[in-house]
């Protein structure tokens, strides 16, 4: 009989699946809206996207919380250590990046002088004074980190997928609230 | 856009009597300090000394470097300001004879600062101000109401894009020095200009109501003009 397989806790499973979603919205919402010319939508689609940011950086900051508490579910003892190590690090870069990104977001919005009202409810504080020359520069950073994002992501979703098919181990199930050993 | 101004045409910049006599005696008071100001406050705020006896300053010569007019407003429920960098005003403003006091203030709408390039393009277009047509937003006093101390009401019309509509604007004047500021604010409807038309009529967008700021700063007239 094989052992049962030890999954992530409920909470800490819907906080990565939603954050996953969000990012699977607002990514390319992002790179969409930055190529309309200004119109109402433009907007709303802006707003929209600095919601969701809004959002991400709190659930980041949700998990991590979650991770001081809980120590994750052991990857299977098939994994190579290297393997293990890697997937640390990678983690850890994406964990960064979940926070830094939609800072910088924040950041260009202050330096841009369009500050965030999140849900068109709670005005943040602006990070920085209104500086043109900053914001755009902040704008190409938040690109760039975005599209460093998409690769570590890219990477993280085909190790997953390597170890569900491929491997046939348990990497992926830990993640998952359903499923069993194939 | 509008502004301080007052032209007690018809009796319709009426004066309550008790404010029309603390304005008297506060006039007095700036008359003072207005001869000190006179004696050179600067290298370049020399004015001639007034001659004893006469009535206090008016205040005509609106220093435009100096004087500002922005407006504020909600999009997305998200607090955005711009201004404008190009505007014109001539007023007469005496705090002992108000029911003279006029004003008339063109703003060229051409010269909007929102703070985006885009945006400023995309106003000056016919949805929004449709400056190619109506290149100049103006105000002109009808009258002007002293509200106690250094408090007042500027009456008249505010015309943009073909419209005319009655405005209110309360303001402070205060001198300082060889100057007058006028300060004050007031509110206005943008879809009752047809300002932002089409699909930009959406006032979940951009909110109707607009806060039109004004900081006119103006030296007093040369005397006997």
């Amino acid at each position: 009989m094989t052992p049962a397989i030890i999954r992530y806790t409920a909470t800490a499973i819907a906080l990565h699946w939603v954050t996953a979603l969000l990012l699977i919205v607002t990514f390319p919402l992002g790179v969409y809206m930055h190529g309309l010319a200004l119109s109402p939508f433009k907007l709303q689609l802006v707003s929209y996207h600095k919601w969701i940011g809004v959002t991400v950086l709190l659930l980041t900051v949700a998990r991590l919380a979650w991770r001081v508490k809980h120590v994750p579910p052991p990857l299977p003892e098939t994994v190579p250590l290297w393997q293990q190590r890697a997937a640390q690090g990678l983690h850890l870069l994406l964990f960064v990046l979940l926070l830094v990104i939609p800072v910088s977001g924040w950041l260009m919005s202050s330096a841009k002088g369009v500050p965030v009202v999140y849900l068109g409810l709670v005005q943040l504080p602006d990070l920085v004074g209104k500086d043109k020359a900053l914001g755009d520069t902040l704008q190409e950073v938040h690109e760039a980190l975005n599209f460093g994002l998409l690769a570590l992501a890219g990477m993280h979703v085909a190790a997953a997928l390597k170890h569900h098919f491929l491997d046939k181990d348990t990497t992926l199930l830990r993640m998952l609230p359903f499923g069993s050993r194939r | 856009m509008s502004s301080s101004d007052f032209r007690a045409s018809n009796g319709r910049g009426r004066v309550d009597k008790r404010s029309a006599s603390a304005t008297r005696v506060k006039a007095d008071a700036l008359r003072l300090s207005t001869l000190r100001g006179f004696i050179c406050a600067g290298s370049v705020l020399c004015f001639p000394l007034l001659p004893a006896g006469s009535h206090a300053a008016e205040f005509g010569e609106v220093q435009t470097g100096k004087s500002a007019i922005t407006f504020a407003y909600k999009q997305m429920n998200v607090p955005m300001e711009g201004k404008f960098n190009r505007f014109s005003a001539r007023l007469a403003f005496d705090p002992e004879k108000i029911r003279a006091a006029h004003a008339r203030i063109e703003v060229e709408l051409a010269s909007i600062d929102t703070g985006f390039s885009e945006s400023d393009d995309e106003v000056g277009g016919k949805l929004w101000f449709n400056t190619k047509a109506f290149p100049v937003a103006q105000f002109v006093s009808s009258g002007v109401k002293a509200l106690g101390g250094n408090r007042y009401e500027a009456l008249g019309k505010l015309s943009i894009k073909g419209r005319s509509l009655d405005v209110s604007a309360p303001f402070t004047f205060r001198q300082e020095g060889a100057v007058a500021v006028f300060e004050g604010t007031f509110h206005l409807k943008r879809l009752d200009y047809g300002i932002g038309e089409g699909i930009w009529s959406d006032l979940a967008t951009v909110a109707n109501e607009v806060q039109i700021r004004f900081h006119i700063v103006a030296a007093a007239a040369t005397p006997g003009k």
